[in-house]
């Protein structure tokens, strides 16, 4: 008799989730472990967003803010240069300057960054406070009334300021990343609260917070793991929303994406050196059971793209 | 851990009097409680039910799913009124279980109906004679159903293996040789066989502020060795069933896993 290798199969499915109104995106709906389309089902690709700012993005380094010399200084102009020339499936506008260390910006500058944005893209939009966890209550809720019926992403809420954000995500119809710090368990619990306050657990999208290759990258891993392990093989409902990685804005702050080849010269090109750091941060994550990724450097994006195409 | 809600019994006067009536009103309120306390399982126990029980358990069958979209466990030593049952039953809300077989010869019947209905059966662990002594002779009964449940084509995964728990007040040793018993039927076959337990028994005759502390306890000791279902009260257990889900890692932990 031939040999025939044995497949595992599970009791539970990630909640597929569709985001957008103009250019539709969905990513999850699987039934297996990452990428085992041997064994289950994996019927929607990663999606992977281009991340852009509402003020300049002065402390990215130079090797990846080059990139968007002269659209970088105006948010619209970038998120129509990430949709029209990098051919973005989505973009993540990251409300920064509204931080109290940053410009301070208002919520009402943010709403207009939004509806302005949103006026000049198709594609989906992401949109992240500047987590800071009380200004974020304020700039997430006007954000998410500004993007009403456009399906957005709001992100993130955490344990402290959930309600205000949930809230607005609910009444203006998006979905919602629910953010807590590396604990497995306190993940649950967050997704626990929003499920009892009413916000449907099918339009969550789950963070167990990013980490970079170096920099703590196995926790995010084993958590993100353990997650999917739940939701699949426990049958664990509020464990089965899709997992958000954030992956460049974690990357391109550590020394090896930052230190000028001068000064460290047996570590080769700054330039491949940060694209290759980022490209195997976030391959690692989608390995872990991610399905939503915000990157930074279009050729790191390109490389993860090509491993998606191999493992589908 | 599926819990059979055990609420559904003709022992109780305010159930037997519905059914008398065909009242659905308290039937239907008493399956709605225990479903949404935690019950995977609605016992229906119409007793031995000699006279009108094809009726009585078509009616409750009926009256059950109309209130909770629930499978049904099919209660009493009336072969005609479990068939009856089974014919009226929705497949839709899950597989139905006869309650039950043994090693009784008069008993048998109700695994050709399990067959022929391809349902799932309690094999109650006793044979004509005595009660079992201990987990060797509970075990060796429980093979011998095995053995027939095959011979009647019925797989073993619909077969829940019931040890009898006795009542702690009268015969105190045998409370552990039941915890030792579950722990036994799952090494009768592989995959394991799956068990099964009326568990207020234990606490049967006890005054009622001790009972719901024994069913509780007895419970946490018997999931820990494997259990897969009780019939109980789902509103008292189902705390336990959360919490040593929790402990032995079949539910992740969060704060509020009791909510959940």
């Amino acid at each position: 008799m031939a040999f025939v290798p044995p497949k595992e199969s599970f009791a539970g499915r990630v909640f597929p989730v569709t985001i957008g109104t103009g250019v539709q995106q969905t990513f999850g709906g699987e039934n297996t472990l990452p990428f085992h389309s041997f064994e289950g089902e994996v019927p929607n690709r990663p999606l992977i967003a281009y991340e852009i700012q509402d003020v300049p993005p002065e402390d990215w380094p130079e090797t990846v803010r080059r990139l968007y010399d002269g659209v970088s200084d105006d948010p619209v102009k970038w998120a129509k240069y990430c949709e029209e020339e990098l051919k973005a499936k989505a973009v993540a506008l990251r409300l920064v300057g509204t931080h109290p260390d940053s410009k301070d910006l208002s919520a009402d500058d943010a709403a207009k960054t939004v509806t302005d944005v949103l006026g000049a893209i198709k594609v989906p939009l992401i949109i992240l406070g500047s987590n800071h966890v009380e200004k974020d209550s304020e700039v997430l809720v006007r954000a998410a009334e500004a993007a009403k019926g456009y399906d957005c992403v709001i992100g993130k809420a955490q344990e402290a300021n959930y309600k205000t954000i949930a809230a607005a995500a609910m009444a203006n119809g998006h979905k919602l990343i629910a953010m807590s710090e590396l604990d497995i368990n306190l993940s649950k619990q967050l997704n626990i609260l929003l499920t009892q306050m009413g916000f449907d657990k099918e339009k969550l999208i789950t963070d167990p917070m990013c980490s970079a290759l170096g920099y703590g990258l196995e926790y995010t891993y084993s958590v993100m793991e353990r997650i999917r392990l739940a939701a699949l093989s426990q049958n664990d409902a509020v464990m089965q929303p899709p997992m958000l990685a954030d992956v460049g804005m974690y990357v391109w702050k550590i020394k090896e994406t930052q230190a000028p080849e001068d000064v460290l010269p047996e570590w080769g090109s700054l330039e491949e050196r940060g694209i290759a750091w980022e490209a195997v941060t976030a391959s690692s994550l989608l390995m872990a059971g991610s399905e939503l990724l915000i990157m930074r450097h279009q050729r790191a994006v390109e490389a993860v793209e090509l491993f998606v195409d191999e493992l589908m | 851990m599926l819990i059979i809600g055990e609420k559904l019994s003709i022992i109780a006067k305010r159930v037997r009097e519905a059914m008398m009536k065909r009242d659905k009103g308290p039937i239907q309120e008493i399956a709605v409680a225990q479903k949404n306390a935690g019950a995977g399982m609605i016992d229906a126990n119409i007793g031995p039910a000699e006279d009108g029980g094809e009726e009585l358990m078509e009616w409750m069958v009926t009256t059950i799913q109309e209130a909770v979209q629930l499978p049904v466990c099919l209660d009493t030593t009336n072969h005609a009124a479990i068939e009856a049952g089974l014919k009226v039953h929705n497949n839709d809300y899950g597989t139905p279980m006869i309650n039950s077989t043994s090693n009784d010869p008069e008993r048998f019947p109700m695994l050709e109906l399990a067959a022929k209905y391809n349902c799932l059966i309690i094999g109650l662990t006793v044979g004509k004679g005595g009660l079992p002594a201990d987990e060797e002779e509970r075990s060796a009964i429980a093979a011998e159903i095995m053995a027939r449940t095959m011979e009647y084509g019925l797989p073993l995964e619909n077969l829940y293996l019931d040890p009898l728990v006795l009542q702690i007040a009268t015969t105190q040793e045998q409370a552990v040789k039941v915890i030792k018993t579950i722990k036994m039927f799952q090494e009768l076959n592989d995959p394991p066989m799956k068990t099964v337990v009326g568990l207020s028994n234990i606490s049967n005759g006890c005054p009622k502020d001790v009972r719901h502390i024994l069913n509780k306890y007895y419970l946490a000791l018997l999931m820990y060795e494997g259990l897969t279902a009780a019939i109980a009260d789902p509103s008292e257990v189902i705390e336990t069933v959360k919490t040593i889900d929790v402990i032995t890692g079949k539910t992740l932990y969060a704060h509020s896993y009791l909510e959940m």
